[in-house]
């Protein structure tokens, strides 16, 4: 009786070993596919198809997709776009957050629900107004438009999320230090923003991988070639007819890497943040 | 002694102007837009409430929306269902059975998908399902299932369940994280007393599901949301057709705007998103409040 429980319990576990193995495999598939493809040669796939390991590893596909779209350039575009769009997101969240969650100033619930009602905003509401304001102040198809509008997108969510960590800062020791003769500003500098590192660094995080993985406003914000990021750049030559398998393989290699990258470098602060992000 | 509220209100000031300048005042020019008839050029023309006459007698606008009800499905009521049962499965038999560091590692697997960009996203399965040199025609010939080889986003009839299709995987590691995490604070006594009491797999479900209502009621808003915004994955995958097979509110707002240069009706169309957007986030703080107190936000 005990030997036909246990033989049950072990044919259960293989069972739902199996089934745990075919969604995995289900979910890794598009991965494996694109990276193997990636560095085929174009022979080598149309002779032995998208299943087989590369006979040789060819690197060609990725060099001349990388050449076609100046790809170093659109990593860089990339970069620079998110990580001012980081800082400055995240300075302006620190800043609301203070007068906000901190201050207590007058109407500070009006003032919040305008923040999270911004970040609920579906950007096809907001789009042709900031086209036409972008190229009414001449900066239409500059990453400086680009960055203005992320950073305060960014900061509506991170104002929203840090007033309300806020609301456990102990707020004696503000008094105090005001008593001290410390201001206002000594008091963010000194006190506020060093305690509360831990949630700026994860609001940063945040705030860098989504503006790396907007699309709609970069499209059309963002017209030269040289001015786009890695989605964009990617999407738009897509659409361009001499792309052959291996090529079009690596270049969906190319825009799955950089996340990759973010996702290991970032692992921690990420499965942290992810509850508190899940109001995205 | 209370801390002294003056003073505090100068450091709102750049953050509120930005904010008025980037978000709010777009908005209004936007429901302004929304009443006249306007190319994008010239002085827009007053209509009134034409735009919004005109979109409800559209069958364009309501394909459109039609094919968002479906993309709902696609993105949260399937990957909830699915991320409701395997994150159940995974803490409730995979954590004792398997161990930790293999339940952390299906959990990973299953989210990848999330880390990527839409677009990104969408252009892996564009290759996939490319009908000159796509994997998947590629793999059903090799399998001798030729006569299933399709040109999947190129047919009508496919186009749709291929984005569809698309989207589960692409959403469903999002529910399971979140599913995971809040499961974790469930006391096991509850599930063992279930156990003991002669509950099965399906009750311990139940009460598992029950116990994170609040996080079910946070993924499906923000998923519904997230389905009405839905546009790089349509944009690189079928741009709205074949026809207007997969076209989709935010897709065909954008086509009014700058293809079609009808930026007044396209305004309006977006206008439209966003009050459906407030009307779900209303119904979904009136719920919320109502169970005040099981909640921990």
């Amino acid at each position: 009786m005990k030997q036909y429980r246990t033989s049950l319990e072990s044919l259960k576990k293989i069972a739902a070993a199996i089934l745990v193995s075919i969604v995995l495999l289900i979910m890794l598939f598009p991965f494996y596919i694109v990276f193997i493809n990636a560095f085929k040669t174009p022979a080598d796939y149309a002779q032995y198809g998208p299943l087989t390991w590369p006979r040789l590893f060819s690197f060609n596909g990725i060099i001349s997709f990388w050449q076609r779209v100046d790809f170093s350039n659109k990593l860089i575009n990339s970069f620079a776009i998110s990580f001012s769009v980081a800082i400055i997101g995240v300075l302006l969240s620190l800043l609301n957050a203070y007068a906000l969650g901190l201050g207590r100033i007058k109407g500070r619930i009006v003032f919040l629900v305008l923040f999270v009602v911004a970040n609920t905003l579906p950007h096809e509401a907001l789009v042709y107004p900031l086209y036409y304001l972008a190229k009414l102040l001449k900066i239409y198809d500059r990453q400086i438009a680009v960055i203005i509008v992320f950073s305060v997108i960014q900061s509506a969510f991170g104002t929203y999320l840090l007033s309300s960590v806020f609301a456990s800062f102990p707020r004696d020791i503000l008094e105090a230090a005001e008593v001290d003769g410390c201001g206002k500003m000594k008091n963010l500098l000194y006190i506020v923003a060093p305690i509360s590192m831990p949630t700026l660094s994860v609001l940063f995080t945040f705030f860098f991988i989504w503006t790396w993985n907007e699309f709609f406003l970069p499209l059309i914000l963002l017209i030269s070639n040289h001015r786009q990021t890695v989605p964009i750049a990617i999407s738009v030559t897509q659409g361009q007819h001499n792309m052959d398998a291996t090529m079009a393989s690596a270049s969906a290699l190319l825009g799955i890497l950089p996340c990759l990258l973010f996702f290991f470098l970032f692992q921690r602060t990420l499965t942290k943040g992810i509850t508190a992000g899940s109001i995205k | 002694m209370r801390l002294k509220d003056k003073g505090y209100g100068i450091f709102l000031v750049p953050g509120f102007m930005l904010l008025l300048l980037v978000v709010f005042l777009p908005f209004s020019m936007n429901l302004y837009i929304s009443c006249t008839k306007w190319s994008g050029v010239g002085i827009p023309q007053w209509v009134g409430i034409a735009n919004y006459v005109r979109a409800v007698q559209d069958s364009v606008f309501w394909a459109s929306f039609r094919n968002n009800i479906l993309m709902i499905f696609a993105v949260t009521v399937l990957p909830t269902f699915i991320g409701l049962l395997l994150s159940v499965f995974l803490f409730d038999y995979g954590i004792p059975h398997f161990g930790q560091r293999t339940v952390s590692f299906i959990r990973g697997g299953i989210y990848l998908p999330q880390i990527l960009p839409v677009a990104i996203a969408g252009i892996v399965w564009g290759w996939i399902l490319n009908p000159n040199y796509g994997a998947l025609n590629r793999i059903l010939q090799s399998i001798g299932l030729s006569s299933f080889a399709h040109n999947w986003l190129g047919d009508p009839a496919t186009a749709l369940p291929s984005v569809m299709a698309i989207m589960v995987w692409f959403q469903i590691g999002y529910p399971l994280v979140i599913f995971m995490s809040a499961l974790q604070r469930i006391d096991p006594q509850i599930l063992e007393a279930a156990q003991i009491d002669g509950a099965g797999w399906f009750r311990r479900f139940l009460i598992s599901v029950y116990i994170i209502r609040p996080e079910i009621l946070v993924v499906v808003l923000t998923t519904t949301i997230y389905a009405l915004k839905l546009f790089a994955q349509i944009y690189v995958l079928t741009r709205g057709g074949p026809g207007t097979a997969t076209i989709v509110p935010s897709y065909f707002a954008y086509q009014n705007f700058f293809e079609k240069a009808n930026v007044g009706y396209g305004a309006a169309v977006s206008t439209i998103m966003t009050l459906i957007i407030f009307l779900l986030t209303a119904v979904f703080i009136k719920i919320q409040m109502s169970h005040e107190g099981i909640g921990e936000y």
